[in-house]
């Protein structure tokens, strides 16, 4: 066995915009979108006809019929058929796990370059039978006498008519995660103003990157988008105060502003060894150092649903001997904006250091001007588990157009998930 | 001893007529239940930068269980950390709809005048925040121990803000302000646990001084004096068997005292608390002899002695008789002098013991027709500051309370003009139970009570009389 390990690097990344839910991309499938970003990757690394290590990629909605999504997906490019691929499921951590997991082999030299790819699509949702309908039918499909298959028949009701629909609630507590999101901001006193100010430097700097070219190269334009369709810059606090709260009651501090819309779209990131990349003429972007996942007891605990990073980060720190300032670049998945300021004020706090993480003193603060330079999952938006893959490429780019420097990433996730990772140029 | 007004304005009718009328609206105060937390409701603690007592306050609420709550910035937050309180977080501009049973700020950082904002800034956003019977808490250091004239003017200061901020807490809400001198952090428990606890149902607008005294033993918070034996003088009725019912719910073994007419009262109250009794005239010349020989014999000593007995002959100077005079100033404070004296020159108060005498607010503030009782009763206040030194010496201390209107066979007596006066002019608007005397008595008692010494502690309700 190899017990010698080796850089894996990041050579580019491609999504296609992101689009609103019943948007642009209303009739695209999930196959459909992930099969768009991964030819926009293809083609922009000339790696066509390419026999790759490993696909992974994942959706968190997902039809029954997509049990195999990744490997179907790769069948429709251009990148050779004998590549092998699976699907991975983390919630909103998808998209960054597979980039851990395809990172992770190529840095124990079992493979030598992978796509990592992440999809959702809420326009599309895997809308099931009803539950009862669904019962009866399957137990006519075992019975064996057409008169039980009669009586079972007789059974029907025109209320069995209504469809399974996907609910976005936490199924331990039927709370959606904006509502938990609500009791986490209540319970860091977050403000609508700091949550309003962090959008709208979310949607500025997404702008920003857009107008300057930055993501000319991580960006095909899919179905008439060229741009991300939540993105709306210029926005001022004024006018966000004006939008009635959408989470936690009237007192609430949650808006349609500083919380991510249900959304579509995919994207794909190219990782490999440094042999592999200088073999086919590419330019490593970043490396990736090392990676944490955690989890909260949001059920029963007494931590917020979305605060696992808050824990993944400082364990993460710890074995690499880092504090949190030793970073150029934060990207923080921003949820909901309070998820970001909840976290933030989490790790300036002595008693949550002390207490829940068992350090002597705070992790301390970090440069605002450092965290998601080129706007957040607020602009864009956040189809589940494409947002890794946007993350990973953006990160990798900024790195890379810096001439070096290290950057953390963190994604909260449902189920009291976090996961998050270290790279480096 | 029904107050019939409160009763009537805390029906919905009645309280519908008295607050169009802009009329006083006494609350039910909460009041201890045994067994029950120290406080019934979450606490939030601020400090003002530099503040010296964050460590203390934080182990006394991490003992104490309660739920903490602090802004995310203020420095209370390492210590509260350090003493493992998982404290929450509540920031002003994101108030949302959180109640707090206590606010306890940590002045002690305020060196100037200017820096008293801090005051405001903790307190303003938060006062009305504060739930019915809450408590308001704010933690100074003694001016005569601030080398600084600026430092010293500043924390004078806080006591005229604690006067004030009680008289507009409301709903049975209560404010304290204490004295921590600087290296007496460690002995400020006992009263921090008085003060945000309902045992301080009728303490308002008071200040305790918390000073040098023994290092606090270990003890168990819900029966403080276990093992201890405590004197109650007068314990046959009213306030005074309040007292022994107290003492003894605090674990102490009780030795009643009072007049040979009342010792059947006497007994019944002993036996039903596991006491013993001791039936004598404080005036007698030999009772100290008696007193000490009893205690001596069975206790081998006393640990907390109570002066409670005490007596009224009112009738205004021109018109009262020598006698007036001099049995009650003999029954008031003469004769708790010779007890004093006669305890310490046989040596029989115990280590760590405790005085605690019974003044009165007419002590304070003088009362028309009682010359000789406000004269026998700031006697007292002159006894504790005096013999304060005497008791430290000893690794004892002495401190009094001062009631104000309580509510006893003595005061049911009283016209219903003078009665009702009483009753409404003080910040809670009622008067008070034998019972809130009792647990300020059982507070000085407390072993843990070191480092105060020399203290009068007011049971008023904060009333408008006096100082």
């Amino acid at each position: 066995m190899n017990s010698q390990t080796r850089p894996a690097v990041v050579l580019a990344s491609n999504r296609i915009p992101f689009a609103r839910s019943n948007g642009p991309y209303a009739k695209a499938s999930n196959q459909d979108m992930l099969t768009a970003a991964l030819d926009g990757l293809i083609a922009a690394a000339g790696i066509a006809g390419e026999r790759l290590g490993e696909i992974a990629g994942g959706a968190v909605l997902k039809h029954s019929r997509d049990f195999n999504l990744t490997r179907e997906s790769l069948l429709g490019t251009r990148i050779s058929p004998e590549t092998p691929a699976y699907d991975v499921g983390q919630a909103c951590g998808t998209g960054l796990e597979t980039f851990i997991l395809t990172a992770n082999k190529v840095a124990l030299g079992q493979i030598d370059s992978a796509i990592a790819c992440g999809v959702d699509t809420t326009s599309d949702a895997p809308v099931a039978l009803n539950e009862d309908l669904r019962k009866i039918l399957m137990e006519a499909n075992s019975t064996k006498s057409n008169a039980d298959r009669a009586k079972l028949l007789a059974k029907l009701r025109p209320g069995m008519i209504v469809p399974e629909i996907p609910q976005n609630a936490e199924p331990r507590t039927g709370l959606s995660m904006g509502e938990h999101t609500a009791i986490m901001a209540r319970d860091w006193g977050i403000t609508r103003e700091a949550q309003d100010e962090l959008a709208i430097a979310s949607h500025d700097r997404l702008a920003a990157a857009y107008e300057e070219g930055f993501e000319d190269d991580l960006v095909t334009p899919y179905l008439g988008l060229e741009r991300d369709q939540n993105l709306r810059p210029g926005s001022t606090l004024e006018k966000l105060g004006k939008l009635k709260p959408v989470f936690g009651g009237p007192e609430g501090t949650m808006t349609a502003a500083n919380s991510t819309p249900l959304s579509d779209g995919a994207s794909a990131v190219l990782l490999s060894s440094e042999q592999w990349a200088k073999e086919h003429g590419l330019t490593p972007l970043a490396r990736f150092v090392d990676a944490e996942t955690a989890a909260v007891d949001h059920v029963g605990g007494r931590d917020g649903l979305l605060m696992a990073p808050a824990y993944a980060v400082p364990r993460m720190l710890a074995r690499n001997e880092l504090s949190l300032q030793d970073f150029d670049f934060y990207e923080i998945h921003e949820a909901f904006a309070a998820q970001v300021l909840s976290t933030l004020a989490a790790w300036e706090d002595p008693v949550f250091c002390h207490e829940r993480l068992g350090l002597d003193a705070p992790l301390g603060s970090i440069d605002r001007a450092k965290l998601n330079v080129k706007g957040g999952s607020l602009a864009a938006a956040h189809p589940f588990a494409a947002t890794g893959g946007r993350i990973v490429g953006n990160l990798a780019k900024i790195l890379h157009e810096n001439g070096g420097g290290r950057g953390l990433i963190s994604i909260c996730a449902a189920g009291g998930q976090g996961v998050v990772g270290i790279l480096e140029a | 001893m029904t107050d019939t007004y409160s009763a009537l304005v805390n029906n919905p009718v009645g309280g519908f007529v008295a607050k169009n009328l802009g009329l006083p609206k006494p609350v039910p105060l909460d009041r201890y239940v045994e067994g029950a937390p120290l406080i019934d409701g979450a606490v939030l603690v601020g400090s003002a930068p530099g503040g010296r007592l964050g460590p203390s306050v934080a182990t006394i609420l991490a003992g104490a269980d309660a739920h903490v709550d602090s802004r995310l910035d203020d420095e209370v937050r390492s210590p509260l950390g350090a003493a493992g309180v998982d404290a929450g977080v509540w920031n002003p501009e994101a108030p949302g709809s959180q109640r707090w049973k206590g606010l306890v700020f940590d002045a002690t950082g305020i060196t100037s005048s200017e820096q008293l904002r801090e005051l405001w800034s903790f307190f303003h956003p938060t006062i009305r925040r504060l739930a019915p019977s809450g408590r308001l808490i704010v933690l100074g250091t003694p001016p005569e121990d601030c080398t600084e004239p600026r430092h010293a003017t500043a924390q004078r200061a806080l006591e005229g803000f604690v006067r004030a901020a009680g008289k507009e807490c409301r709903y049975g809400a209560t404010a304290q302000l204490t004295y921590v001198a600087p290296g007496a952090e460690e002995r400020l428990e006992s009263t921090l646990r008085f003060f945000l606890s309902p045992r301080s149902a009728y303490v308002c607008g008071q200040l305790a001084r918390i000073g040098a005294g023994k290092d606090v033993p270990g003890i168990d918070w819900e029966r403080p004096l276990h093992g201890k034996v405590a004197l109650v003088t007068g314990a046959s009725r009213g306030i005074g068997e309040a007292i022994a019912r107290t003492l003894e719910r605090d674990g102490a073994h009780v030795v009643g005292l009072d007049v040979p007419p009342l010792a059947d009262d006497l007994e019944k109250v002993v036996s039903s608390i596991g006491g013993s009794a001791i039936v004598a005239d404080i005036t007698d010349p030999e009772a100290p002899a008696q007193i000490c020989d009893e205690l001596q014999a069975k206790h081998g000593g006393v640990d907390v002695v109570v002066h409670n007995a005490g007596v009224t002959r009112d009738k205004t100077l021109g018109g009262m008789d020598e006698e007036r005079w001099s049995l009650l100033m003999d029954i008031n404070l003469s004769s708790e002098e010779r007890i004093n004296d006669a305890l310490i020159e046989r040596d029989l108060l115990n280590d760590n013991g405790r005085v605690v005498c019974v003044s009165s607010m007419s002590g304070i503030a003088g009362n028309a027709g009682q010359t000789n009782y406000s004269t026998s009763k700031a006697g007292v206040i002159g006894m504790v500051q005096s013999m304060a030194p005497v008791f430290a010496e000893r690794g004892a201390t002495i401190n009094a309370v001062a009631p104000g209107f309580i509510e006893t066979q003595m005061t049911a007596a009283m016209p219903i003009g003078p009665r009702e006066a009483g009753r409404r002019m003080n910040s809670l608007s009622q008067g008070g139970l034998p019972v809130d005397v009792a647990e300020a008595i059982a507070w000085f008692a407390s072993p843990a009570s070191t480092g105060l010494n020399g203290n009068v502690v007011r049971v008023c309700g904060q009333s408008l009389i006096g100082a």
